[in-house]
């Protein structure tokens, strides 16, 4: 591999021309399903279904079909959730904070990582309210006048959990719409299936290509970037307050928002880094989505990796520092205790393995990455459990310490929401265009004029 | 071209960012207003080339983002100060920093809603599917990888000809003409919509009546209505004799409900000690039950004069030297037992109401039969009131 760093990459390879990107884009959509596909399908509907009867069992029996029992009563339902939020970090992150930062190479990726956060996001809003055990009651929660005279508790984390997760997923949900509304207006033009065209039609709401709205549209899509980015700084923070503000040891830190923020990009680029490496190989789209992306998104899962790994330096050093007892045991159980498992599975996912990006041929070297992307997210995953389940698990009273055994009801639902992700996800991919056409046709070389607007122009 | 079409626009398509920008600058400086650029993508330098200015979305968002963010601020205060006053966590009733979080959450919602929803619906008056550049070749070229300018018919400016012959000097690719759509009509009230109509108000009408009746109470979601319980006068295969309810354990006091040592005998041994003090309230009260339960036949201050006229025998003054002689606890015991003619009057009156009677009962007592200091008293009450009179 000989890449001149001196230079600017080229964003697309292969120099195709504007024709070839709806081509190349849109080739998934026109053309039937293959065979590689049904059976991706039938492989995560298997798994959506096997949650749906799980979490049929949950509602019919009760939750006292999953294992948690006291001490340890958040375990798999708040872990998936935090788990399944973390990855929806990246896509806001991808198309917002990137976009803001004039990182044009998110072109490739940002429509795909923005749909898996909308699909992430779904999956995890699942969590929150079925843990509570009585689902259908979950209106109460929002903010109505009614016939009791109650308002929510507007001072309780769990409350804020609500607000910034909805908001978060409408956010990201109109975000994303609004950068696919010129690509259906793009499909709807070269369908000529009469239901095809009306189902892009409505979806594109008569998009026309006007310079009197392109005008209108970038300065919005800066805008929404910029509401994106603190939103999605502060969802993560928000769901670490639901720890931080009690006082459970492991829990009661001040460095959870940071430490959450910095986690959930490091597994959401796994996640994405997991899934666009199929698609690019499944779909032919090793021209737009390059190794170069695949080695940028490398970096910044050792940047998040690291910081992730500081914190837990720091939380170790705080427990010292601390001189309390119930902290200090509650750490050195991590590394001891009955959990120890749990913890070395996070420590060599989310430390050791990262370690290998350092090398150039790692980072250019897809089934490694491969690899690393699927470590980093059993590692995310069991990073919460251990928050979790270890924390609640070893409180102040010794005599109340309870271990938590998971039932098969508790590893149906984590299968259902994998089975859930990975379906939207492939309808999606099915469906819709996956990577913006729009963004990419005006980063390809030569797309942009030489010559000036106007006479006042710099 | 047939032409009793209506011309709406000509359009001009171009290969090349470059000379789109220059063809809308010329555009734009030779006069025309109503005209417009379509391209693939946002062509860099355009709004210059074009003469547009900022967009002014950004003020939509600002508006909204800082109303949304003082409406739920003061909407939580209201809610947890005012509305209905609350103490959660030891907090003070206004916890304004614990409402940052979801005021934070609040302005990004409203700002981000109303910018993309003002801007497809207000400022680009979207959907808009029926917009004559629809289903022409042009939107299909430029959609795909073509420059358009479009130069509309109703620019004052605009003559068929001249703005041919002008695109065509810019440069030009090809030359197209758009028109009017034709105006479709549509007939409200025929079959197969009415039957469309029947159709939705029957399948509303099922869901609705499915959901809320049986839905909603599929054994999950039951409402805890039904219970695996028994409810009191219910039956029950449990017990032999079939009733829910048991029978208590012989001796059983219900709670509140100490039975009355002395039931039924007119002396009691030990009367009971009289458990109040005469507060002005007790007394108030005992004054308030005396008239309601007692001066119907013992009159009013309980001189004996009933208020019955005949209809029921009338009860003795009770300003007789036996009466007075009476501990608190005999009086007690003849409104609990009754006494001769009067009844038992255990269960209309509770027992702190009995105790307040009696303490009122002596009230009236000392002022038919004053010692000589209450004088002296009542002459202090007088003066000490005269003075704050004068005060």
């Amino acid at each position: 591999m000989n890449i001149d760093y001196t230079k600017e990459l080229a964003l697309v390879e292969g120099n195709p021309r504007l024709a070839d990107i709806d081509e190349i884009i849109t080739r998934p959509l026109t053309q039937p399903p293959t065979r590689k596909f049904y059976i991706a399908l039938s492989v995560s509907v298997t798994a959506l279904l096997i949650g749906a009867y799980s979490l049929w069992l949950t509602l019919y029996y009760g939750i006292g079909m999953w294992g948690n029992n006291v001490p340890v009563g958040w375990a798999f339902d708040i872990t998936n959730f935090v788990f399944w939020i973390g990855i929806g970090h990246a896509g806001t992150l991808i198309s917002a904070i990137l976009f803001l930062l004039r990182q044009k190479w998110r072109t490739g990726i940002a429509r795909f990582a923005e749909a898996m956060t909308i699909f992430a996001v779904m999956t995890a809003g699942i969590f929150p309210v079925i843990h509570t055990g009585r689902p259908w009651l979950a209106g109460y929660l929002i903010p109505y006048p009614n016939q009791h005279l109650l308002w929510p508790n507007f001072v309780s984390p769990l409350l804020w959990d609500v607000f910034a997760v909805s908001t978060y997923f409408t956010v990201s949900l109109m975000f994303w719409y609004m950068g696919l509304i010129p690509d259906f207006a793009i499909l709807r033009d070269k369908s000529v299936d009469k239901i095809k065209k009306t189902i892009y039609s409505i979806f594109s709401l008569g998009w026309r290509n006007s310079n009197r709205h392109w005008r209108h549209y970038e300065k919005t899509y800066m805008i929404m970037a910029g509401l994106a980015t603190p939103l999605v700084l502060s969802v993560h923070t928000i769901v670490s307050f639901d720890f931080a503000v009690s006082l459970i040891p492991g829990w009661h830190e001040t460095i959870f928002p940071p430490y959450f923020v910095a986690g959930a990009i490091y597994s959401g680029f796994a996640m994405v880094m997991t899934v666009l490496i199929i698609v690019r190989k499944v779909f032919d789209m090793e021209n737009i989505i390059t190794l170069n992306h695949l080695e940028r998104m490398a970096k910044v899962m050792l940047l998040t990796s690291s910081l992730v790994v500081y914190a837990y330096l720091m939380e170790f050093f705080i427990a010292w520092y601390s001189q309390i007892p119930a902290e200090q045991y509650d750490f050195w159980a991590r590394v001891v205790g009955p959990y120890r498992w749990g913890w070395y599975f996070m420590v060599s996912c989310n430390f050791l393995i990262p370690q290998l990006i350092w090398f150039k041929k790692i980072r250019r070297s897809v089934v490694v990455l491969f690899v690393i992307s699927i470590c980093a997210n059993i590692g995310m995953w069991f990073e919460r459990f251990i928050i979790i389940v270890q924390s609640l698990s070893r409180d102040y009273l010794p005599s109340s310490w309870h271990m938590f055994t998971p039932t098969l009801v508790d590893f149906g639902v984590l299968t259902g929401s994998f089975g859930l992700f990975f379906t939207l996800v492939l309808l999606f991919a099915k469906t819709m265009p996956v990577i913006s056409i729009v963004e990419t046709k005006s980063v390809l070389e030569g797309a942009q004029p030489t010559v000036h607007g106007g006479s006042d122009h710099e | 071209m047939s032409e009793n079409k209506n011309l709406n626009s000509i359009a001009a398509l171009f290969d090349t960012p470059n000379k789109i920008i220059t063809a809308a600058r010329k555009v734009k400086e030779s006069g025309y207003t109503k005209f417009d650029v379509n391209t693939p993508y946002p062509v860099h330098g355009m709004d210059k080339a074009m003469g547009l200015g900022q967009s002014k979305i950004g003020y939509v968002t600002l508006f909204f983002g800082f109303s949304g963010a003082i409406f739920i601020f003061l909407f939580m205060g209201w809610t947890m100060a005012i509305n209905y006053p609350y103490i959660v966590g030891g907090k003070p009733l206004f916890p304004f920093q614990a409402f940052i979080p979801i005021t934070f959450e609040v302005t990004i919602l409203c700002g981000s809603i109303a910018t993309v929803v003002g801007m497809l619906a207000v400022f680009f008056n979207l959907p808009f599917l029926s917009h004559p550049i629809h289903d022409s070749n042009y939107i299909k070229e430029v959609s795909n990888d073509k420059f358009g300018i479009v130069i509309e018919a109703q620019d004052p400016l605009f003559e068929r000809e001249r703005v041919i012959e002008f695109l065509k000097s810019l440069g030009a690719e090809k030359i197209e003409f758009i028109y009017e759509p034709e105006k479709e009509e549509f007939k409200i009230l025929q079959p197969k919509f009415i039957s469309f109509l029947v159709l939705v108000a029957a399948l509303t009408s099922l869901g609705t009546f499915v959901t809320l009746n049986k839905l909603m109470y599929v054994v999950p979601f039951n409402w805890m209505d039904n219970q695996k319980k028994s409810n009191p006068q219910s039956e029950t295969n449990f017990f032999y004799d079939g009733y829910a309810m048991r029978t208590p354990v012989v001796g059983t006091v219900a709670k509140g409900f100490m039975p009355y040592a002395y039931q039924g005998q007119a002396q009691p041994k030990v009367p009971l000690a009289n458990p109040t003090l005469p507060t002005k309230q007790l007394l108030k009260m005992g004054q308030e039950k005396f008239l309601t339960f007692c001066s119907p036949c013992h009159g009013n201050y309980a001189q004996g004069v009933s208020r019955l006229m005949g209809q029921f025998p009338p009860g003795p003054t009770l300003h007789s030297a036996k009466i007075i002689g009476y501990s608190d606890g005999m009086i007690y015991n003849i409104i609990t037992n009754g006494q001769n003619a009067m009844p038992s009057y255990a269960y209309q009156i509770p027992r702190e109401q009995r105790w307040a009677i009696i303490d009122y009962v002596r009230v009236l007592q000392r002022a038919q039969n004053p010692n000589p200091s209450d004088f002296q008293a009542i002459k202090e009450l007088k003066k000490e009131s005269g003075k704050n009179a004068v005060n």
